[in-house]
């Protein structure tokens, strides 16, 4: 499958990467290449082969459901880039 | 500081454990040879007030009669595994300024069984590479030089920088991990020994996230006994990571113990690759003499869909590396350049805080898994993966471990084949086939190319036969009998 720049454009727009106009015309290329590449697996039947859900066998146990953690705001804060009054802020989304 | 940095970690833990060198006096050196490495760019951060703290307070605990299995040893932890107040990067801009308030499961085992830490090491951004080369903090250079060459070599990737630690003598032994040979291939590009346990043996709770079905944490040593005891202390079940496995942890290093006769090993036919250099072909039939020689038996087999494996990988790989690397968003750590509205702000600070490599695998992982492709791609890629792991479980219903090189070349030069992405690819088609199938593998080194490069060869067992892998390990260490050493070695 090839890949066109205004592709690359909106799987950059899904993925929230800015990608400048210079930048889509390679990445084209390059994706292009890389997807041309893994089409190979086509040449396969897989008919009838279950996806692979996990590599190795194991049974998910329980836990009980109760709070194990937090109370640490502070510790959860102390990396933001720009906390404030106790919260996380982002650019204002509601006018 | 060389008499101390030269030792083996096995040897250093004897030491200690006879009184005849403090953990201090031990650390003090390592710290010495974490700075005289510095022109390899091998560490992102280095911790040495940490590290004599923590060495003096194993010292105490030893007076006490209190040691831990690495009780005393001086290591280096790759900067992929969160580390509690210690800048933990993922080779990443992204990741700025990023304190850890809390310790990954697999460094905090380290801590209980006695380990000190020298610092963090560089490694390719988010682990996605096999040169060091995509590290936001630059590349690292390998310490081995070709013959009569002195351009300097990439010491492969992703955990470039531990591996480049090991084999310059600056730790005794240092963690990485491997989502698709980042162990392994950077350990066979610098002369040293790099274990990927099975999948589900480690914790991943603290380990920055790439690809989760496929990431493993594991040692990397310049000894097949000193892989074994260090895994010893990382391996074990945790609440926190419902992946990983409760099942007992043995000691690995008791595993070394017996002999190889009458094991079975596996030569995959389709290992052969087209084109593959000649000096690689002769390292792994030499492989194959000296198990013989051992008392193995060697069998053929066939790994029907060995080939499928890497393009299979670069399905899956991107697709959980997208939904991973989601969380770097600009509002709760590391990096954020400020934008008009909140997708703005995200778009620009993803623009800006990925580099190139991981650009590209999360623009392939976001296209695999859209609407309309998800089918043609990532369930098809799931469906190859189950073939894989199927072709493994069949071989080793006739031999017990598989003998196959680690990379198809020795280190290359800095700058190469960085303009073709699939041609970087290539340096991991026997390593990520175990990857896909969650197996454990070892590279243990084994030879020098025809320039005097280090190379390695790769066993791969049974999902957590840990045991027999090493012990088969330990028997192509000894035939092998690799002391060559790299030309830059700390305090020389």
């Amino acid at each position: 499958m090839a890949v066109d720049k205004d592709t690359v454009a909106k799987i950059a727009k899904l993925a929230r990467i800015r990608v400048s106009e210079e930048q889509q015309a390679a990445l084209a290329g390059e994706l292009s290449n890389i997807l041309g590449w893994v089409e190979q697996l086509n040449e396969l039947d897989t008919e009838g082969v279950a996806p692979m859900t996990s590599v190795v066998a194991m049974t998910p146990t329980l836990r009980e459901d109760k709070v194990t953690d937090g109370r640490c705001p502070d510790k959860i804060l102390a990396n933001a880039p720009e906390p404030a009054h106790g919260f996380f802020t982002v650019p204002k989304v509601v006018e | 500081m060389d008499e101390l940095t030269g030792l083996d970690l096995s040897a250093a833990r004897d030491l200690l454990a006879k009184g005849e060198v403090s953990s201090k006096e031990l650390t003090e050196a390592h710290v010495a040879a974490v700075a005289a490495v510095r022109p390899l760019n091998a560490f992102i951060t280095e911790t040495p007030d940490k590290a004599i703290e923590m060495a003096e307070a194993s010292d105490a605990r030893r007076a006490k009669g209190e040691a831990g299995v690495m009780e005393g040893l001086p290591i280096a932890i790759k900067d992929l595994y969160c580390t509690e107040g210690v800048l933990t990067t993922a080779g990443s801009h992204i990741l700025d300024g990023f304190h850890p308030p809390y310790e990954s499961t697999v460094t905090a085992k380290l801590w209980q069984a006695g380990a000190v830490m020298l610092g963090k090491t560089n490694m390719d951004e988010f682990a996605m590479g096999s040169s060091n080369m995509t590290s936001y903090y630059g590349a690292v250079e390998n310490p081995w030089r070709r013959a009569g060459d002195n351009r300097p070599l990439v010491p492969g990737g992703s955990s470039g920088g531990s591996g480049a630690a090991v084999a310059a003598r600056a730790a005794l032994g240092a963690t990485g991990t491997d989502t698709g040979g980042s162990i392994r291939q950077p350990a066979s590009f610098c002369g040293i020994v790099g274990m990927k346990p099975t999948y589900g043996r480690c914790s991943r709770w603290g380990l920055v996230a790439f690809a989760s079905s496929l990431d493993q944490a594991g040692p990397m040593t310049r000894s097949v006994r000193d892989a074994a005891i260090m895994l010893t202390a990382m391996a074990g079940h945790d609440p926190r990571d419902s992946t990983s496995v409760d099942r007992p942890v043995p000691d690995y290093e008791a595993a070394l113990a017996g002999d190889v006769r009458g094991l079975k090993v596996g030569i995959p036919k389709e290992y052969r690759l087209d084109g593959m250099p000649a000096e690689i072909e002769a390292l792994w039939q030499q492989g194959v003499d000296w198990l013989k020689a051992a008392g193995a038996e060697v069998h053929d087999i066939s790994l029907p869909h060995t080939r499928y494996a890497l393009p299979t990988y670069y399905i899956v790989a991107p697709a959980e590396a997208s939904s991973n690397l989601a969380r770097y968003d600009g509002v709760r750590y590391g990096l954020r350049v400020p934008g008009e509205d909140l997708t703005d702000m995200y778009e620009a600070t993803r623009g800006e805080g990925f580099g190139a490599e991981v650009k590209r695998r999360v623009l392939i992982g976001t296209y695999v898994l859209s609407a309309g492709y998800y089918d043609a791609y990532y369930n098809k890629a799931r469906r190859v993966r189950t073939l894989i792991l199927k072709d493994f479980t069949d071989a080793f219903e006739t031999v017990d471990v598989v003998l196959t090189p680690t990379a198809p070349s020795a280190a290359f030069a800095i700058g190469e084949k960085m303009d073709d992405p699939i041609a970087m690819y290539l340096n991991d088609v026997f390593t990520v086939p175990a990857s896909m199938a969650g197996l454990p593998g070892i590279s243990v080194p084994a030879g020098l190319s025809e320039d005097g490069l280090p190379l390695g060869l790769q066993l791969i067992g049974r999902a957590f036969d840990e045991e027999t892998v090493f012990r088969v390990a330990g028997a192509l260490e000894s035939a092998a009998g690799f002391d060559s050493e790299p030309p830059f070695i700390a305090g020389r």
